[in-house]
C-alpha cells in the first residue's frame, strides 16, 4: 500500500474537457491494492470515459458489494455518490436508486464472486429487469481478498498458484446475461484500453441493462503461467477479438472511416453512435444467438472472444416496463408525492 | 501507407535509450546541468533538510568554491532550469514584464546561503596541502575567481602559486563590483582568505604591466584571469566640460568598495539595464543620494539586469525608465546639471525576437548632479605584447581555445572575463576547474585535449515496500520568500546585508519543494508485464505504453504531447507486445508512484550522483565519497 497521497500537481498542459475539467479531476483515493492490480486499470480507464465523456461527476452514482473489484468505487469520481453495499446486493440497491432517481448515471462495480457467487440471483434479476445501468464486472477468477481460491468465474482448465486443478466449469457471465435478456453485452481486458475505455462509454451511453464483463489478472494469485486469466493468457488468446469499436459522441461528426460492407453503425438512444469495424468471420453483434455461439465456440479452443459481443438497439428499461414517473421522486413536491389520506381513500376504494 | 513509407518509418523510430551514458540522467537533474560547475544541487538540498549543514556546504565547496558568495550573488542559472519552475507559477509580476507570472523554482541560491550560514568549522575538510612541492610555479593574473579556482584546485597537488592583483585584497569583481550590501565583506574575505592560506603566494597590489615580464620569470605555466576591467564610455556631447561628475560604473563600485568615495550629489541619474546598474543605483542611494534614477536605452522588458535585482532596486523606490536614449549632458557654470535623453519607441522585433527602437523625436532633461554610466564591459589587453606567440582575434581578444582555456602559446591560459568577455562568477569557476586540468596536464606532459571522464553511480532508492530514502511526497508549498532588512535602515547603510537568508525553520519548509529530480526513474524492459499501473497512476502522464516511432510523430502522439524539445524522452527496449515505454521526462515528480505501484520492479527509483572531473582528487573527497 502506498503511504503517500497522489501528488495535486498535474501536467501544466494537461487538456480539459466541456467542463474545463481534467481527467485527474475524476479521480479519488489512491487504491489499496496490490500493486499491478488490473482492477486499478479500469478504474483508469472509467475515469478516462467519464472525463471524455464531460459527465459531471454528481450527476454519477457508483454502487458496489464486497472484494476487490467493489473497494475501486473508492478510487475514482471522488465527487460522485457512492454506495458500498452488502456482498453480493449491488444490484437491489442500484434498483432502489435507480427507481427513485432515474437521472442519474448507474456505474454498478462488481467481482466474480460478487456476480457469480454470492449475487447470481441478484444479478439475475436486475438483468432480467433491464435495469438502466452500466454493470462492470471486474473478474479475475479468484477470491484476491482472501488468498486467491477459485471463484465461479475460473476456467476449469486453469489450476492455482501452487498447481491444484480447478474441478468446477466455470460460469461465463456473458452468456448468462444474453440469455438474460441483457440489451448490452461486451467483455474486455484490463490491459487493453484502446478496446475498454469506447466499449465504457458505450455501456454508459446505453439506455438499459449494460454488461461489461472486464479479465482483470491478479497480480497477486492468479497471474501465474498456467492461469487463462493472466496478462500473458490473455494477450496470446485474445486474437478472436470480434470487433474494433469507435465510440462516436452525440455532438460529435463521424470521422471515422472504415471498408465498405465491415462497418455497422449503431445509433443509441441518446444520439450516440457505435462504429463496429467487424473482423474477419465476426458474428452478427445483432444476434443473441449467435452472440453465445461465439463466445461458446471460442472457449472451446481457448480462445477469449472480447469487444461488443452483443447490442439489442431498442433499449428499453425498467421505468419503461413499469411505467414509472418520468420525473426522479426528489423533484417531486411532497404534496405530489404523499397526497395524502383522502387520495388513499379513493385509491382503497376502488379495489373494494 | 506504402511499403517504403513504412519501412521508412521503422527507420527512423527512436533507439532505447542508452542509460550507461552518465550524460542521460545527468541532463535530467536540470538544476545540476545547468550549473556551469555542475553542483549536485538536489543532493545537498537534501543535506540541509537533514540538518547536514557542514556536509553541504563542502559538496558546494568542492564543486563552486565559494558557496557563501555564491549563495548571496550567483546568477543561478539553475533556478530559471528548475523543473519546479516548469510545475508552478507565482502570484507575484515579473518586473521586467508584468505581464509575465514569475515561476516558482526552488530557491536553490538562498538554500546555498544556508548550508554557509550554518556550516560551522570545516577546516578539518579541507584538502591537504603538500609541504614538499612538486618544483612547477604558477603564474596567476587577477585574484578574481577564475584565478583563485585554478589556486585551489592546483595547490593540493604541489604546485607553487604566485598570485598576482592591483589591488590591495583579492576577490577581483566579487569585491570590487559587488557592493558589501547584497555581499558581506566578511564572507567575501573568509572564502577568499581559505585559498589564499592554502599558501598562495600573494603579490597583491601589484599591477602587471607586462606580460612578456611575467612570462620571463620562468613560471611552468601562467594563468590570465584578468577580468573585464574597462567600463564602456559614452561620447556624446558635454561628455567632457562634465567630466567631473560623470563616473564610470565599475570604477565607480571599486572606489566605493575601498572607501575612497563616499558621498555623492542629491540628484543621480544611472545610465544603464544591467547588473551593475542595479549596484549603482542602489550604492548611490546608501551614499545619501535623495533622487536617484536608473535610465535605460530598450524597454524594460530586455534589461539584462536579473530581474530579481530589478525587484530589489524598485522596492527600494528607485524609478526605471524605459526607452531613454541619452543624447547629451547639460551643463550649467561649466559643471553638469543633467542629461538629456531621446525617447525610443517599439517598433517591431527584429530577426532574434529583440525588440527594434527608433527615435521618437521628443526629447527629456533629467537634471541631476552626478551620473553614473554603466553600459557595459569591455576587455582590455594593453598590457599583452603582441608579439609572444599569443594570437589576438575578433574583438582584440585572445584566441583561447574553449575546451583547453589554452591561448595560442604552449603554457598560457585565459578563464573567467578575461577569456571570452563578461560572463558571471559561476562561469569563471567553471573556467578555473578546467584550467587547472590543462594545466596539470601541461606541467607533466600530458595531451591536455585528453579531458578526465565524469564519474557517475545509480544506486538504488529502497528502503521497503513502500519506502524510499528520500522525501518522495509532493509538497505543494509556494516558494518561501527571503526575509529583507528594515528597508529605512537598509538603504541608509552601505554595509547592512539587506537580504536576512533563510533561518533554519525557514530553510526546511523550502528544502520540500525539492523534486529529488536526481533520483531517477529506472526502467527495466524485461521485468515489465504492462499492467498499466505505472502509467496510470502518474501524476503527471509522463509516462506511456506505445508503439514506437520517429521521435517527432512520437511527441506528438504521447497521452500528454512531449512538446519541451530540451527534455528528452526515456525510451524503452521493445516490451513482449511489441510496444516500448516511452517516458517524457519533462514535468516528471520523482513521487516514485510508479515504482510503488509497479508489482515487479520494473521500475526503480535510484540516486544518480555525478562527479564532475577536477585536477585534484584532494579537492573532490566529499564527491568521490558518493562513488564507492
Amino acid at each position: 500500500m502506498t503511504y503517500i497521497t497522489k501528488p495535486v500537481a498535474h501536467h501544466p498542459a494537461l487538456p480539459r474537457n466541456a467542463l474545463g475539467l481534467t481527467h485527474r479531476d475524476y479521480e479519488a483515493s489512491m487504491s489499496t491494492l496490490c500493486a499491478g492490480c488490473g482492477h486499478d486499470s479500469i478504474t483508469a480507464a472509467i475515469i478516462e470515459a467519464c472525463y471524455e465523456m464531460d459527465l459531471p461527476a454528481h450527476r454519477i452514482a457508483k454502487l458496489s458489494g464486497i472484494g476487490c473489484s467493489s473497494k475501486t468505487p473508492t478510487y475514482f469520481l471522488g465527487r460522485s455518490h457512492g454506495f458500498n453495499s452488502v456482498h453480493g446486493r449491488m444490484p437491489s440497491v442500484t434498483t432502489g436508486a435507480n427507481m427513485a432517481n432515474r437521472d442519474l448515471v448507474y456505474i454498478g462495480i462488481s467481482g466474480d464472486g460478487d456476480t457469480a457467487s454470492i449475487g447470481l440471483g441478484q444479478f439475475a434479476h436486475a438483468v432480467r429487469r433491464k435495469l438502466n445501468m452500466s454493470y462492470i464486472v471486474m473478474n479475475n477468477g479468484c477470491y484476491g481478498l482472501t488468498k486467491g481460491q477459485f471463484s465461479a468465474t475460473n476456467d476449469k482448465n486453469s489450476p492455482s498458484k501452487k498447481g491444484e486443478a480447478n474441478p468446477f466449469d466455470a460460469i461465463d457471465l456473458c452468456q448468462m446475461a444474453i440469455q438474460l435478456g441483457a440489451g448490452f453485452v461486451a467483455r474486455s481486458f484490463s490491459g487493453d484500453k484502446k478496446q475498454l475505455i469506447p466499449l465504457i462509454k458505450a455501456a454508459i451511453s446505453y439506455k438499459g441493462f449494460a454488461f461489461l464483463d472486464v479479465i482483470s489478472p491478479c497480480v497477486t494469485f492468479n497471474n501465474h503461467p498456467t492461469s487463462t486469466k493472466s496478462f500473458d493468457y490473455v494477450r496470446a488468446h485474445n486474437l478472436a477479438s470480434e470487433n474494433k469499436l469507435d465510440y462516436v459522441e452525440p455532438k460529435e461528426e463521424i470521422t471515422v472511416s472504415y471498408a465498405e460492407g465491415t462497418t455497422a453503425a449503431v445509433t443509441l438512444h441518446d444520439g450516440s453512435k457505435l462504429l463496429l469495424n467487424k473482423l474477419d468471420g465476426a458474428h452478427d453483434f445483432r444476434d443473441p444467438d449467435e452472440a453465445i455461439l461465439t463466445i461458446r465456440r471460442n472457449a472451446s479452443k481457448g480462445q477469449v472472444a472480447t469487444g461488443l459481443l452483443y447490442v439489442n438497439e431498442t433499449g428499453e428499461d425498467l421505468h419503461d416496463a413499469l411505467a414509472t414517473t418520468d420525473r426522479p421522486l426528489n423533484e417531486i413536491p411532497v404534496s405530489e408525492l404523499c397526497p395524502g389520506s383522502k387520495a388513499l381513500d379513493s385509491i382503497n376504494a376502488r379495489f373494494r | 501507407m506504402q511499403a517504403s513509407e513504412i519501412a521508412a518509418r521503422a527507420k527512423a523510430r527512436m533507439a532505447p535509450t542508452d542509460i550507461s551514458n552518465p550524460k542521460y540522467f545527468h541532463k535530467v537533474v536540470d538544476c545540476q546541468w545547468a550549473c556551469p560547475t555542475h553542483t549536485p544541487v538536489p543532493e545537498y538540498i537534501r543535506l540541509i533538510a537533514q540538518g547536514q549543514y557542514a556536509a553541504a556546504y563542502m559538496l558546494n565547496w568542492e564543486s563552486n568554491v565559494f558557496p557563501g558568495i555564491l549563495g548571496r550573488v550567483c546568477d543561478r542559472p539553475c533556478e530559471p532550469a528548475c523543473r519546479r519552475g516548469r510545475l508552478q507559477t507565482s502570484d507575484e509580476p515579473n518586473a521586467k514584464d508584468p505581464s509575465r507570472k514569475n515561476a516558482e523554482p526552488v530557491a536553490i541560491c538562498r538554500l546555498k546561503r544556508v548550508a554557509a550560514d550554518y556550516k560551522g568549522d570545516i577546516d578539518g575538510f579541507m584538502p591537504e596541502i603538500p609541504t614538499k612541492k612538486n618544483g612547477k610555479r604558477i603564474a596567476l593574473l587577477g585574484a578574481g575567481p577564475a584565478s583563485l579556482t585554478v589556486a585551489r584546485d592546483l595547490m593540493p597537488l604541489g604546485y607553487h602559486c604566485v598570485l598576482y592583483e592591483k589591488d590591495p585584497k583579492g576577490g577581483g569583481l566579487m569585491r570590487t563590483n559587488i557592493p558589501s550590501f547584497r555581499l558581506p565583506e566578511e564572507v567575501l574575505d573568509e572564502e577568499v582568505e581559505r585559498i589564499t592560506d592554502f599558501g598562495v603566494e600573494i603579490r597583491f597590489g601589484h599591477e602587471v604591466k607586462s606580460l612578456k615580464a611575467v612570462v620571463d620569470e620562468g613560471y611552468d605555466a601562467v594563468f590570465v584571469g584578468t577580468g573585464a576591467p574597462r567600463g564602456k564610455d559614452l561620447d556624446v556631447p558635454g561628455r567632457a566640460e562634465a567630466s567631473a561628475n560623470i563616473h564610470i560604473g565599475i570604477d565607480f563600485l571599486t572606489s566605493v568598495a575601498f572607501g575612497h568615495i563616499d558621498k555623492i550629489g542629491k540628484r543621480v541619474v544611472v545610465i544603464g539595464g544591467g547588473n551593475t546598474a542595479m549596484d549603482c543605483c542602489r550604492t548611490a542611494l546608501r551614499l545619501g543620494a535623495e533622487a536617484v534614477t536608473v535610465t535605460v536605452r530598450s524597454p524594460r522588458k530586455v534589461m539584462k539586469a536579473s530581474e530579481w535585482e530589478i525587484k530589489d532596486a524598485v522596492y527600494e523606490g528607485i524609478p526605471i525608465l524605459e526607452n531613454h536614449a541619452p543624447k547629451s549632458f547639460v551643463i550649467k557654470g561649466g559643471k553638469l546639471a543633467g542629461v538629456v535623453f531621446e525617447k525610443m519607441i517599439e517598433a517591431g522585433v527584429d530577426a532574434k525576437g529583440r525588440p527594434q527602437l527608433k527615435a521618437s523625436g521628443e526629447l527629456v532633461t533629467i537634471e541631476c548632479d552626478d551620473v553614473l554610466m554603466a553600459i557595459g564591459q569591455d576587455n582590455a589587453f594593453p598590457w599583452i605584447e603582441r608579439d609572444i606567440g599569443i594570437e589576438f582575434g575578433e574583438w582584440d581578444m585572445p584566441k583561447v581555445d574553449r575546451n583547453t582555456f589554452m591561448s595560442t602559446r604552449p603554457g598560457v591560459f585565459f578563464g573567467g572575463d578575461a577569456a571570452w568577455g563578461p560572463e558571471n562568477i559561476i562561469w569563471a569557476v567553471s573556467h578555473g576547474h578546467q584550467a587547472a586540468i590543462s594545466i596539470d596536464a601541461f606541467c607533466n606532459g600530458r595531451p591536455i585535449t585528453e579531458r578526465p571522464a565524469p564519474g557517475a553511480t545509480l544506486v538504488s532508492q529502497k528502503m521497503g515496500i513502500h519506502e524510499w530514502s528520500y522525501s518522495n511526497d509532493y509538497d505543494a508549498a509556494k516558494r518561501v520568500a527571503v526575509p529583507h532588512a528594515d528597508l529605512k535602515t537598509s538603504i541608509k547603510n552601505l554595509k547592512l546585508e539587506v537580504e536576512l537568508g533563510f533561518d533554519d525553520k525557514l530553510a526546511a519548509k523550502e528544502v520540500e519543494r525539492c523534486l529529488n529530480c536526481d533520483v531517477q526513474t529506472v526502467f527495466s524492459a524485461p521485468l515489465c508485464i504492462e499492467c498499466d499501473a505505472c502509467m496510470d497512476i502518474c501524476p503527471v502522464d509522463c509516462i506511456n505504453f506505445t508503439e514506437n516511432d520517429a521521435e517527432a510523430e512520437l511527441r506528438q502522439s504521447l497521452r500528454v504531447p512531449a512538446l519541451n524539445a530540451t527534455q528528452d524522452l526515456y525510451i524503452s527496449d521493445t516490451l513482449k507486445t511489441g510496444r516500448i515505454m516511452a517516458k517524457d521526462e519533462d514535468v516528471c515528480l520523482h513521487c516514485g508512484l510508479c515504482a510503488e505501484r509497479c508489482p515487479t520492479g520494473a521500475w526503480d527509483m535510484q540516486k544518480f550522483f555525478y562527479v564532475e572531473p577536477q585536477a585534484a582528487k584532494a579537492c573532490l573527497s566529499h564527491h568521490n565519497a558518493y562513488l564507492g
